[in-house]
């Protein structure tokens, strides 16, 4: 603290969700002209200690003070007005409505009692500008970007509030590469200006990269404070899950060479301007990694073999026959057996009000009925099963799916799938927003399903993840393949290299032809 | 130079009303015996206005992600009420214009009260009021009856210069008075907002009560105008149930055809007040045709569903199934 005065200061904070503990006499204190990284696990208590601070919940107890004098926030709108802006994980665009519209919403100018709309124009596009997002038009509609850019519109937002406390949650998750270096010059400048920043990341190197002081939270308590660099990543992960921090990765066992034909084949698939000649196998037994920027076709891929694009040109093959998959249904059939994680839990994986158990059996519910009707007592077991294997916490199956927190979520959507026994297992980004622990649960059933001869493709946007889970890593850039990388080849800086569509000098590009660098304005 | 480009784009669902508007009206006047004069403008204008005022109406609270089902009741019961209080020396009328219009927005208001803080699903919640406000439209007039001033009337529901019918410049003062600052200020960005994601909208601060409470304080006032140009062309007021609904299932179907989405969040009243024209005329068509009117009910069907199709054309030029889900 350097003997500063606190900008704003949380004591004694505690708040309870019915007989849940989120908060426990939780501190902290921020300054101005520093970045204050809040570590730790997914339930420690950073989302509600974030969510007193921006006033969208009242704490039980404790109080809070900003400039040394107590406060209380009624709503979202009080903390803006006394300058605490939160970019909150769960993004809080209207995408009915312009991006203008969006970044002027909370206070927009007004002029005869109408809001000006060159005014707006005017302040959003200085705000898009500010946060190195000059490309987005600001009459867009949110609905029509592409995830990464809604959050830049968020952080755009955030900056036209004129915020003295930023508190950002996960803001960079869903960012490229490019954009997550943009944003960090943006907070380094916000930081000299005088602001006060509260950054919550599950990614070390972000956190090693920007923080001045980090405090780690752990089971709603403030366990430790430090000045940032005086730990080791491991320290600090022993400290967020409070136990021996073994290796994260399980080992990849060494492959033979092929003899089958590979589980998965696609030959020269083209889709619109997403996806461009992409060829590639996955072996059963193999984690295939996709690598890249975000929003380079990955995704699309996915969604190609998952059958849910049309007017594919190209082949898919399923055990070197090719086939066509006409549809999700026709997908997870047993002849193909293909499974999708999907990027969006939220939307795309689950039924939010509907039970665990519901959400649980969806996928597989042709397989536990007989003529139409579910087999209530099969379909338990196999609940049991799952929850088992996944360790799933939850306060009951006859609980909405909602109730759980974004890891346990998760791993409901991979055991929904899991019903099936697929033998093709394709995810997309499945860690995103989830803690440690889980992550770490996630990176050995990977392992352990590719052993029982899983196929997997595996899109991840965390390229620690990549080099840590995937036997071999393609990289796609603009909806085609790069780069293969292979074994010991899969390292972060050939990665990024190869995502950037930069030829490295000492790396080898593999049997891709050359095509004309882009440049890294992707 | 994009930005004409978004322009486009946020008013297909308007233009498209338009278009179907203008083609229908083109059919309708050139297969009319007396054909495009200021006679039949005037009286297809008359027709259309009133269900163009409570599309607008409509239009607002579905905007917010709501459906109201007492618009046609509130519609009835200004009528009853004009038809008593719309009449004597022009003090006296103008007290009862105000006073008529001003019970239009206090059912909007009550409307909105008990959907917003009651917290009771529009559709229930409207039922309910609507058959209230239907029952005291039958106490005000259990037979049909009663007067309006007439010079008023007849000055609104004529003809200004001789050509332009007065209804349609009224509505147009309405649009100017009402739509046009409510969608540009605070309160209707917040329906706007409150429509398309109420949760982002109460992160972001947005006073999304106060947006919604005014979409159907404002639908309510929206509804009266039209119950007071009832009275206007027919002299009386009459508590008819059927007609009452008749124009709540209109305005919706009206709503549809202006492209305002049934979700909330988009849309505009001027593409409503086109989907309100252009369905009316679709009704009339079958008497230039001379078919027998029994038929109009199952051909104004068709036609809606046609015409609502066209904007579902768009999917089959999704090339990414999960675009049919947005």
């Amino acid at each position: 603290m350097d003997g500063a005065v606190p900008l704003f200061r949380m004591e004694g904070i505690s708040k309870r969700y019915g007989g849940v503990r989120a908060l426990e006499k939780a501190e902290l204190s921020v300054t101005s002209g520093s970045i204050h990284a809040i570590l730790g696990e997914n339930g420690a208590g950073k989302s509600t200690l974030i969510k007193i601070m921006a006033g969208v919940v009242a704490p039980d107890e404790g109080r809070m003070m900003l400039d040394g004098s107590e406060v209380t926030f009624a709503s979202p709108a009080a903390a803006n007005q006394a300058g605490i802006v939160c970019i909150f994980q769960e993004l809080s665009l209207v995408p009915e409505l312009s991006v203008a519209d969006n970044i002027v919403i909370s206070d927009p100018p007004k002029r005869f009692g109408m809001i000006d709309r060159k005014a707006q124009r005017r302040i959003a596009e200085e705000a898009l500008a500010r946060a190195g997002a000059a490309d987005i038009h600001p009459l867009a509609l949110v609905k029509d970007l592409p995830l990464s850019r809604r959050q830049m519109v968020e952080i755009a937002k955030a900056l036209a509030r004129k915020p003295r406390i930023l508190i950002l949650d996960e803001a960079t998750s869903a960012l490229t590469a490019a954009d997550v270096a943009k944003i960090f010059g943006v907070l380094k400048r916000l930081r000299s200006e005088g602001l006060a920043l509260l950054y919550i990341s599950h990614r070390m190197n972000e956190i090693a990269e920007l923080a001045d002081q980090c405090t780690v939270f752990r089971n709603g308590r403030n366990v430790a404070s430090y000045a940032a660099g005086t730990k080791s990543d491991n320290e600090v992960v022993e400290l967020m899950i409070g136990r021996e921090y073994s290796h994260i990765f399980p080992p990849k066992p060494v492959r033979a060479p092929a003899t089958a034909a590979p589980v998965l084949e696609a030959r020269k698939l083209s889709w619109t301007d997403r996806l461009d000649n992409i060829s590639l196998t996955v072996g059963a037994g193999e984690v295939v990694g996709l690598g890249g920027l975000d929003g380079q076709g990955q995704r699309e891929l996915l969604l190609a073999f998952f059958g849910v694009l049309r007017g594919l040109s190209g082949q898919i093959l399923i055990d070197g026959k090719p086939t066509t998959i006409a549809s999700p249904a026709a997908a997870r059939d047993d002849r193909i057996g293909m499974a999708l994680i999907p990027e969006d839990r939220k939307t795309e994986g689950l039924m939010l009000p509907m039970t665990v158990r519901e959400n649980l059996s969806f996928a597989a519910l042709d397989r536990l009925s007989k003529a139409g009707i579910i087999d209530r007592a099969a379909e338990q077991r196999l609940i049991d099963d799952m929850v088992g294997l996944l360790a799933i916490k939850t306060a009951g199956l006859d609980i909405p799916v909602g109730a759980l927190s974004g890891g346990n979520q998760q791993k409901v959507v991979i055991a929904k799938w899991l019903m099936r026994q697929p033998r093709i297992i394709l995810l997309n980004d499945p860690t995103r927003g989830i803690d440690v622990g889980t992550k770490q649960e996630l990176y050995q059933l990977m392992r352990k399903l590719a052993d029982q001869g899983a196929a997997i493709l595996f899109y991840s946007t965390d390229y620690d993840e990549l080099i840590g889970c995937c036997d071999r890593v393609l990289v796609l850039y603009d909806g085609a393949v790069k780069r293969e990388l292979v074994g010991a080849e899969i390292t972060e800086r050939a990665l990024i290299a190869s995502a950037l569509n930069i030829h490295g000098e000492e790396m080898p590009v593999r049997g891709m032809a050359k095509t004309p660098a882009r440049g890294a304005d992707a | 130079m994009k930005d004409w480009r978004y322009w486009l784009a946020e008013q297909r669902g308007t233009l498209l009303a338009f278009g179907i508007f203008i083609v229908m009206f083109i059919i309708y006047t050139s297969n009319h015996p007396a054909g495009f004069t200021a006679n039949v403008v005037q009286t297809a204008s008359n027709k259309g206005v009133l269900l163009a005022f409570v599309a607008m109406a409509q239009t607002l609270v579905v905007i917010t992600a709501g459906i109201d089902l007492s618009v046609g009741m509130i519609f009835l019961l200004t009528n009853c009420l004009a038809s008593w209080l719309v009449i004597g020396t022009g003090i006296e009328t103008a007290f009862g214009v105000v006073a008529v219009l001003g019970t239009g927005l206090l059912c909007g208001a009550i409307n909105g009260a008990i959907v917003i803080y009651g917290r009771l699903q529009p559709i229930v919640a409207t039922i309910a009021t609507g058959a209230v406000y239907f029952g005291i439209a039958l106490l005000l007039r259990p037979f049909p009856g009663g007067s309006v001033n007439e010079d008023l009337a007849d000055a609104l529901t004529g003809r200004l210069f001789g050509v332009v019918p007065a209804s349609l410049v009224v509505l147009l003062a309405v649009v100017l008075v009402v739509w046009v600052p409510f969608s540009r200020s605070v309160l209707g960005r917040a329906a706007y907002a409150a429509g398309s994601s109420e949760m982002a909208a109460y992160m972001s601060g947005v006073p999304i009560r106060r947006g919604k409470f005014a979409a159907y304080a404002l639908a309510g006032l929206l509804a009266a105008i039209g119950g007071l140009f009832l009275t206007f062309f027919t002299y009386t007021g009459e508590a008819a149930y059927a007609s009452g609904n008749a124009y709540t299932l209109f305005s919706i179907a009206a709503v549809v055809l202006g492209g305002v989405s049934l979700f909330g969040g988009k849309g505009s009243a001027i593409g409503a007040i086109f989907g309100a024209l252009a369905f009316r005329t679709i009704g009339d068509l079958l008497f230039v045709f001379d078919f027998d009117p029994l038929w109009q009910p199952l051909f104004q069907g068709v036609i809606l569903l046609i015409a609502v199709s066209l904007g579902a054309f768009a999917l089959f030029r999704v090339r990414n199934r999960l675009e049919w889900f947005l």
